[in-house]
This record gives C-alpha cells, structure tokens and sequence, in this order.
C-alpha cells in the first residue's frame, strides 16, 4: 500500500503495540482490583474505588503530567526503575503505561459488575466440595466472569488505542517512538495540506476500532452460550 | 457422630442448642427461619458462630474457645443445597467430578460408576445444568456432594423447591443413600412427611433452641411435640409386615399392635415397612365398638394425654411397644372419661392411610 507514508504505518503499528501491552498488563491487577472492590469489605475501600476511578474524572492532561512527576527518570518512581534499565518517560512503554493507567477504571468497571452478577452461592458450594479459594476462582468464578473479562479488554483496547492527553503530556510526540495513531492524525491536522493524509489515518481508527467491537460480540456471544450451556 | 454445641445471635433470636447427632438421617425439623440452615452452614463453615464447638468422629472442625475454624474446603463435608447449586459452566459429568481431585481417597472410576448408577444419572452425564429438570438437578447435587468423599453429609431442605411429583421422584433416591451409604446425614426439613419417611432421629427446633431430640418414633409420637409438627400433620410411625393380600383385594400387614388393613397392594409378602398414621385419623373407643364400617380396630393403652391449642387434645397410645398419636377434642375426652393408663380401641379407617404414607423400611 503506498497511500499511507511509511511514518503513518508506524503510528499504526505502535498503537496496536501501545494498546496490546496496555491491555495486557492491566489485565491481571484489574481482574484483581475489581474482585477486591466486589467482593471484600476493608478498610479504605472507597479510597481504593476513588483512586481507580481517578483518570476517569482528571483531565487526561492532568494523569500525564502526574505520570511525568512520578515516572520521570528523576522522579520517584522513574528513578528506582531507571536503576533496573527500564525508562518510560518519552518512550513507547510510557506510552502504554500512560494507555494502560488511562483505560484502567473503564476495565475495572466491567469486569467488577461481571463478578458482582457471579452469585457467591456457586463460590461456596465449590469451597465445601474441597476447592480452596484460589481453585474456586480459577474454576468457578473466572469462567463464569470470562464475558465480562473480554468486554473489559476490548473497552481497555479501545480506550487505549485512542488514549491522546495523557500520552501525547507524558511522553510527548515522537514520531516511531511515541507517535500513536491519534497523535500522528493530531500532527497532520497542525501541518498546512495534511488533511488527506489525516484522514487515512481516520478511516483506518475507524476501521479497527468497528473491527474490534464486532469482534469482541461475537467472542462474548459465544463464551455466554457456552456457560450456558447451549454452545 | 456429630457433636455440635452453637451459640450465635440472629436477628429477633439467639441460636442456643447442643446436640449429638448418630449415624443415620437426623432430621433438623421446625419452621420456617426457626435456625436450621444457620447449624448446617456452621456445621459447612459457611458461616462462623459467635460461640461454639462442632466435631464430627472425632475431629474437631470448629471450637471458639481454642481458636479452632477449619475453613470450608478442609472440613470434606458433603452439603446439598436447596437450590442445587450446580456450576452452570460445566457439564453434569465435571460437576459430579469437581470435588473428587481434593478427595482424599477412592479416585478410581468405580465409585463414580456406583454413584451414577445409584442415582440414576447415566443419560444426563454430557448435559449442561441449564438443560436438567428440577429433579434431575438435586440428584446431580447429591451426587456432587456424595463424590468428594465426605465425612457427612448435609441436606438443607433438597426437596422444597420441587413439587409433589419430582419429590416422589427423589425420595427412594434418599432412601436408597441412607440405607447404603454410611455416612451421617444432618438433613433440614419443614415438611413432616419428609421426616417421617427418611429421619432416624429428629431434632425439633423453635427459635432457635432445640424443642425435642430423639429417634424419630419417639419424637414423632411425643403428644408433647405434636403441635410443633403441625395440627395436619401430626402423626407417628408404626412398622410392621406385609402378610398378604385377602380375598377382596385388601393388603394385610401385621403390626406389634395387631393386624392392619389398606385398601392398596403394599408389597411382596414378608416385606417390612413402616405406616405413617395422622393423629387426626384416629378415633378412640373405650369398649370394642359393634356396627362400626371401619376396618381396623386395634387394642390400646392410653400412655399419655397433653393438652394442646383449644379445644384439642393429642393423646398417645401404646400398642404393644408400637406408638400411636391421637388428636381428639377436650370434650371427646372429658366424655369418655379418658386418663393415662385407660385401656381402650384405637381405630383407624382403611381408607384414610394414603399410599404416600407408607413408607419403606
């Protein structure tokens, strides 16, 4: 295809990147979050809710900047992983570091009413058939949530395919290193005569995200006919 | 053996009973939100009670005093739910095989070919919960529940979400566990019928204190705790033996007490069963009664006389060492003049035992 430049592909390509890793490494301690504000009564419990909803209601500019303070290589957190080779501020795994903590309340959400929606009956009839409650989730319980689960990291995907203030505040706007999608159509639309080329980009967020939705109700239409015991 | 002593307050009432429960079905009977399902689930570990002590043979499953909770997976303490409970996600077979790679012993196939066999489950083995009758579904759950090994079982009202017909369809399959399976059965039930057919001790529980304990005859046939099993449903169980069929189609079964007559085929001669009498199908006579249409006219001893709701009265008799319960009214009593040790004729119309209440062995 030549109709897209080759600084345009790359945008494409590191955003599925950028939205892959966020997705799947928010996937296991959101699973864990939601199931803790489901289903365990402690303290600061609302401050946890707070905290996870938090990126949901700043302004994006505000999360990224927060990050930028944070994960900056002289920051606190920036600085002791510095010291392990891993640098997120201005590179690609800032990027999905920014996606992943952007996308995290809406997955969260998601998969928290799918276990809510699990009756806790099923769980204690596993524990006295001898399933510790590890085995009881494992066997029991994220089956039972796995449409919930898949709707969480389609939405996360979504959102982190998309993600634009905090990323482009946090690790700025390089193009083949930070450059995502919505930055890369975002910088078309600031160069005179860059419109055509912006709205390749358009017709192609579109496309993948419409792609993914179709996708992912196909998946949780299937999962849910299989616990039920039709598929 | 199971031993539990519990205390634990519940909203309106404190649970406060002890008692050692034997081998065979003990029936936790009394009404409904009375606390039965609060001693099983201790008993499961579902729940944790204030203050108590729970052993089954022996081992100790929970003692507040000495700081002593087994969670529920470590208790192998099979529990059959009123609502069965099965995993929707799963098929019948890996339901009935869920609990069994925790079980400590007997991971081969034959006991789960014993158990499907016994209850019946052969043609449901590949089908999804969703796609099972009620019926179906409580078999699955006490074969779930049979399949991880368990110390003992607990039953809590299996039968109530099921209506007549499916219940005559589960109960041979409970009596054929409690007479081949030996294991300790805690079994919550509100329906009297159920207990008489099934328990072989009865604990009766009010507000959460135990009302009456014993084996079942004895608490069927207390005039004492009649009125707690119901003004319809009072009655004791007497055994006896069919002896034949008469020449015009009635059954006749011998009892302790003499012989009695059903106008149904019961069974093989020789074959022991037992015969649910309603208190309220009872009549009394003090001399043997001429002209009478009813057929069974059984000699009596009048053993106790209780006074309960006005203007009734249930008075227990003797036949021989069988046990019968009658409800009369205050005035039948004063009439009659009766008083504990009278002798007199305790009859019982043919017609009036239904075949549901006689029951197995």
């Amino acid at each position: 295809m030549n109709w897209l430049s080759g600084q345009d592909w790359q945008a494409v390509a590191l955003s599925l990147k950028v939205a892959g890793w966020a997705t799947a490494l928010s996937l296991p301690p959101g699973i864990f979050v939601a199931y803790a504000l489901a289903r365990w009564r402690f303290a600061g419990r609302s401050i946890v809710n707070g905290l996870v909803h938090l990126p949901l209601i700043l302004p994006p500019v505000v999360t990224g900047y927060l990050l930028l303070i944070g994960f900056a290589p002289n920051g606190p957190i920036g600085g002791a992983l510095a010291k392990i080779g891993l640098t997120l501020a201005f590179t690609w795994k800032g990027a999905a570091l920014a996606a992943g903590v952007m996308a995290f309340p809406l997955m969260v959400r998601a998969i928290r009413l799918a276990i809510e929606a699990v009756d806790p009956k099923l769980e204690e009839a596993a524990a006295t058939l001898g399933a510790s409650r590890a085995w009881v989730f494992a066997t029991v319980t994220l089956p039972l949530i796995a449409p919930g689960v898949l709707a969480g990291a389609i939405t996360a995907y979504a959102k982190a395919m998309g993600e634009f203030g905090a990323t482009i505040t946090f690790v700025s706007n390089i193009p083949g290193q930070t450059q995502t999608l919505p930055l890369a159509i975002y910088s078309q639309l600031q160069v005179p005569g860059g419109e055509a080329d912006a709205a390749r980009l358009v017709v192609i967020s579109v496309t993948l995200a419409l792609g993914a939705l179709l996708v992912s109700e196909w998946l949780a239409r299937r999962i849910a006919a299989r616990i039920a015991g039709r598929g | 053996m199971l031993e539990i002593s519990l205390r634990h307050r519940l909203s309106g009432f404190t649970l406060d009973l002890a008692l050692s429960a034997p081998s065979g079905v003990t029936a936790l009977f009394g009404p409904s939100g009375a606390g039965k399902t609060t001693v099983v689930n201790a008993v499961a570990g579902l729940l944790r009670p204030e203050q108590g002590r729970i052993a089954v043979g022996g081992e100790v499953l929970l003692d507040t005093g000495a700081n002593i909770c087994l969670p529920p997976h470590k208790r192998r303490i099979g529990y059959v739910f009123q609502d069965a409970r099965l995993f929707p996600h799963l098929s019948v077979r890996a339901n009935l095989l869920y609990g069994r790679r925790f079980a400590p012993v007997s991971r081969d196939g034959a006991e789960f070919d014993r158990v499907v066999a016994m209850l019946g489950l052969e043609a449901l083995l590949e089908r999804r919960p969703a796609a099972l009758s009620g019926g179906e579904k409580s078999r699955v759950a006490l074969g779930r529940a049979l399949l991880c090994a368990p110390r003992m079982l607990l039953m809590d009202e299996p039968l109530a979400a099921l209506d007549a017909a499916r219940k005559e369809e589960i109960l041979p399959y409970f009596e054929r566990l409690r007479d081949e399976v030996q294991l300790p059965i805690l079994y919550v039930s509100h329906a009297p019928a159920e207990v008489a057919r099934l328990a072989t001790s009865v604990a009766l529980i009010e507000a959460g204190h135990l009302r009456g304990f014993g084996p079942a005859r004895e608490v069927l046939s207390d005039p004492g705790l009649a009125p707690s099993l119901g003004m319809r449903e009072a009655g004791a169980v007497i055994s006896g033996q069919v002896a034949g069929q008469e020449a015009d189609g009635l059954a006749r079964i011998e009892t302790a007490g003499g012989p009695v007559l059903l106008p149904y085929p019961t069974g093989q001669p020789g074959q022991a069963l037992r015969l649910r009498i309603h208190a309220g199908d009872v009549t009394l006579a003090r001399g043997r009664p001429e002209g009478l249409s009813a057929l069974n006219i059984l000699p009596a001893r009048i053993t106790q006389i209780r006074p309960a709701e006005a203007p009734s009265v249930y008075v227990q008799l003797a036949l021989g060492p069988e046990r019968l319960l009658a409800r009369l009214t205050t005035r039948s009593v004063a009439a009659l003049g009766l008083t504990e040790g009278m002798e007199c004729h305790a009859i019982i119309k043919a017609m009036s035992v239904a075949s549901e209440d006689v029951l197995g062995r």
